[in-house]
């Protein structure tokens, strides 16, 4: 065997890249599958075409959280610090930014400022909760999965008991209503797929943040330097670079991501605040995130099949009434309902393919 | 330390005795008291009074007997689920299944409790019925907490997150069940709750009058079980010595994916076994509204309790005076009930984060970080 210095990366390149292409073949399966239950279900009331361009754009709006909050965790783990706290920065940012809006609206503002200072609100409520979780992790370096469950707990108790004295005071504000759907030229207007060209900001920014979140990370030295604090950080240290300050950082633009992530939910989707709104999609998220083996795209394409359950979700219950009698159970929405979560337990056990965590992930740095 | 003389020794060991009663009490306790000034702050800031607020919180849970019963009564499904943590924290696993494994649980202990003399067409005489609907319950939640445990030991899939997936799942299923097929078929039933458990199914109040039941002692018969499982037994030695360092288990003979799977299975079996008894001593039927947050909540009360089951006993006893003094503030405060959760959310970070109590009451560090808090 001869392995010279260069091939041996190489060959582990293309051996990833190989368990990145059944991966995404399996999913693209997946997909196809679910969109076909739904052809079957509806295709009695509507036009199969016109319910394959509804489902995927269901689809991708709907796994804009998720995409979000899978980079959110990127970002963090990339350079060594676990962050279940996603959830809980999502139902922050969802609350906070849902509020901020409505009272920019009472103000006086017109509905896009406010829902644009709304958005604002939401990205630096969720920073400053992820700055909490960076000082636990990595300055107070406690167990970086009970730093998140804190910061899940409090924003569960948090934003509920705010949403309660609001119902309590009996407080009638104003609507913002959601963010304006934004038609990309020419594209939205084709006849049957147009609609998946009629997307809202924040679902639009989701899928260029896929993008930029590769280019950062492979492509730039502050990539290099995440990556390296992630994977060495003693040797990062070695050649200069400050772990403690790496970690920060990206914990931090991870808590801007979620943030967005969280404004999806009451800024964008429906103009409403819930207090369980998030319902575990934070925790989806972060599979997604493993089933992408840590990469931008991996994980947002892992996002895409949940983000399908969730579509095949919707859509049988829009098409109940054309369900035949032996399948009455799926009337119900908790059968289909707990698909996202099924397939969120299969990605992680490797039964679709493996992949590798970096190696200092979530074990704290003695400098 | 082999130059130490025996008087040295003796010394150091006093000091070190010393430190760890600060160690184990006063910083759990300031983490408390630190815990409540906060969420005094939150209620001052959201423009309530945080005295009239504990008058009313402190009035519902120690101010009569019904208060101190209510307070039992929440206490009871707490302390389970601590010491459901505790043995998995303790393993060195994070079981966050909590809330899924209580529910199933329930709805098995529910599913027995009505569903068996209906089957047998007989009434079953209640020292066979209770035990067994307990057991069904405890078996379910063990069950539930055993798969991520295998999926775990098999494929390495984190449990943190499979947990939480099948508390999800567990949810999902039981609102499917009461509101479909097992739903109270009673005419006036509009909720998702099954019809009430047989006579002979149910757990006896302690004391004619008040909701606190028999459930309670076997919590704290259940603390002690554990006390002596983790201490005393082989199978918690291997608990322990998984959870502090699996490689040197492996390395010592123990066979760690057997471990593992043990752990988060006793584990879901005691939250399983909260669900069995809330529903036999308590509610006599399952409903779905009454589980949620519990298994959130009992992190907490299990990091206050320091892992062990005295400890988990108290903190719970704490948090259960916390709920049910909360309605009591919630009517003469105004103050949403929801601010506990705000108070138990600061007192995890102060208990999580003990350097920063330390900091902030000038006490020195241990030499040694607990598991799981420290690095």
């Amino acid at each position: 065997m001869k392995t010279t210095p260069k091939s041996a990366p190489r060959r582990r390149r293309q051996s990833a890249n190989r368990a990145n292409m059944m991966r995404y073949a399996t999913v693209a399966g997946l997909i196809a599958f679910l969109m076909g239950i739904t052809v079957l279900v509806g295709g009695g009331s509507d036009p199969a075409g016109i319910i394959v361009a509804s489902f995927l754009a269901t689809m991708l709006a709907v796994s804009t959280p998720l995409a979000l909050g899978a980079l959110c965790g990127i970002f963090c783990e990339r350079a060594g610090v676990i962050n279940i706290a996603i959830e809980g920065l999502m139902l922050a940012a969802a609350f906070f930014g849902f509020a901020g809006a409505t009272f920019a609206k009472a103000a006086g503002l017109p509905n896009l400022p406010s829902l644009l200072a709304g958005v604002l609100v939401a990205i630096v409520v969720s920073v400053l909760f992820s700055l909490l979780h960076a000082a636990l992790s990595v300055s107070f370096k406690i167990n970086q999965v009970i730093s998140g469950t804190v910061i899940n707990i409090m924003a569960i108790g948090l934003t509920g008991y705010l949403h309660q004295v609001i119902v309590f005071r009996g407080l009638r504000l104003p609507s913002a209503g959601v963010l304006p759907t934004i038609r990309i030229p020419f594209l939205a207007d084709l006849p049957v797929f147009g609609v998946l060209f009629r997307q809202q900001p924040i679902a639009i920014s989701a899928l260029i943040l896929v993008a930029v979140t590769h280019f950062v990370l492979f492509h730039t030295k502050w990539g290099q330097h995440t990556i390296a604090v992630g994977e060495h950080p003693r040797a990062a240290d070695t050649v200069g670079i400050s772990v403690k300050r790496m970690r920060y950082a990206n914990v931090l633009i991870g808590g801007a991501i979620a943030g967005l992530a969280g404004a999806y939910f009451t800024l964008e989707s429906v103009p409403s605040f819930q207090p369980m709104l998030v319902n575990g999609r934070g925790f989806i998220a972060l599979a997604a995130v493993i089933f992408g083996g840590w990469m931008p795209v991996g994980a947002w394409v892992a996002t895409l099949l949940f983000g399908a359950a969730q579509a095949l979700q919707i859509n049988l219950q829009y098409y109940s009434s054309s369900l035949p009698e032996s399948l009455s159970f799926l009337r119900t929405s908790q059968f289909v309902g707990m698909l996202p979560y099924i397939l969120t337990v299969l990605a992680i056990t490797g039964i679709m393919g493996r992949s590798t965590p970096p190696a200092a992930d979530g074990q704290p740095y003695e400098g | 330390m082999s130059g130490a003389t025996p008087t040295a020794l003796s010394k150091q060991g006093r000091a070190r005795r010393r430190q760890e009663l600060v160690q184990a009490v006063i910083v759990p306790l300031l983490a408390v008291f630190t815990g409540l000034v906060a969420g005094a702050v939150v209620i001052y800031l959201s423009g309530s009074s945080p005295i009239l607020a504990y008058r009313g919180l402190w009035e519902g849970a120690f101010g009569s007997p019904r208060a101190l019963s209510e307070t039992a009564v929440w206490s009871t499904p707490y302390i389970f689920v601590g010491l459901a943590l505790a043995i998995s924290f303790q393993g060195g696993l994070f079981n966050l299944g909590g809330d899924g494994q209580l529910a199933l649980g329930a709805l098995f202990a529910a599913a027995f409790g009505y569903l068996l003399p209906n089957v047998l067409h007989t009434e079953v005489p209640a020292v066979i019925h209770l035990p067994l609907t307990l057991a069904a319950g405890a078996l379910a939640g063990l069950m539930w907490g055993a798969i991520p445990g295998w999926l775990k030991a098999r494929t390495g899939a984190s449990e943190v997150i499979t947990t939480i997936m099948f508390n999800y799942i567990a949810l999902l299923f039981v609102a499917y069940l009461l509101n479909g097929p097992m739903k109270d078929p009673s005419p006036t039933n509009m909720l998702a709750r099954t019809p009430q458990i047989a006579e002979t199914a149910r757990m006896a109040p302690l004391f004619a009058g008040y909701r606190v039941h028999w459930g309670l002692v076997l919590a704290l018969i259940t603390a002690v079980a554990v006390w002596f499982l983790m201490g005393r037994t082989a199978l918690g030695f291997e608990i322990r010595t998984t959870g502090a360092n699996r490689e040197a288990a492996e390395y010592a003979g123990i066979n760690n994916r057997r471990v593992i799977v043990m752990t988060l299975a006793l584990s879901g079996m005691l939250a399983g076994l909260a669900g069995a008894v809330e529903v036999t001593g308590l509610y006599y039927r399952h409903d779905v509204s009454y589980s949620a947050g519990i298994g959130f909540e009992a992190i907490a009360i299990t990091l206050l309790g320091r892992n062990q089951p005295l400890g988990v006993v108290l903190a719970a006893f704490l948090f259960g005076a916390m709920r049910s003094g909360a309605s009591r503030m919630q009517f003469v405060a105004q103050i949403p009930v929801d601010i506990i959760s705000v108070v138990q959310a600061f007192i995890l970070l102060f208990v999580a984060a003990d350097a920063i109590v330390r900091y902030i009451y000038h006490i020195r560090a241990p030499s040694e970080k607990p598991p799981l808090t420290g690095a």
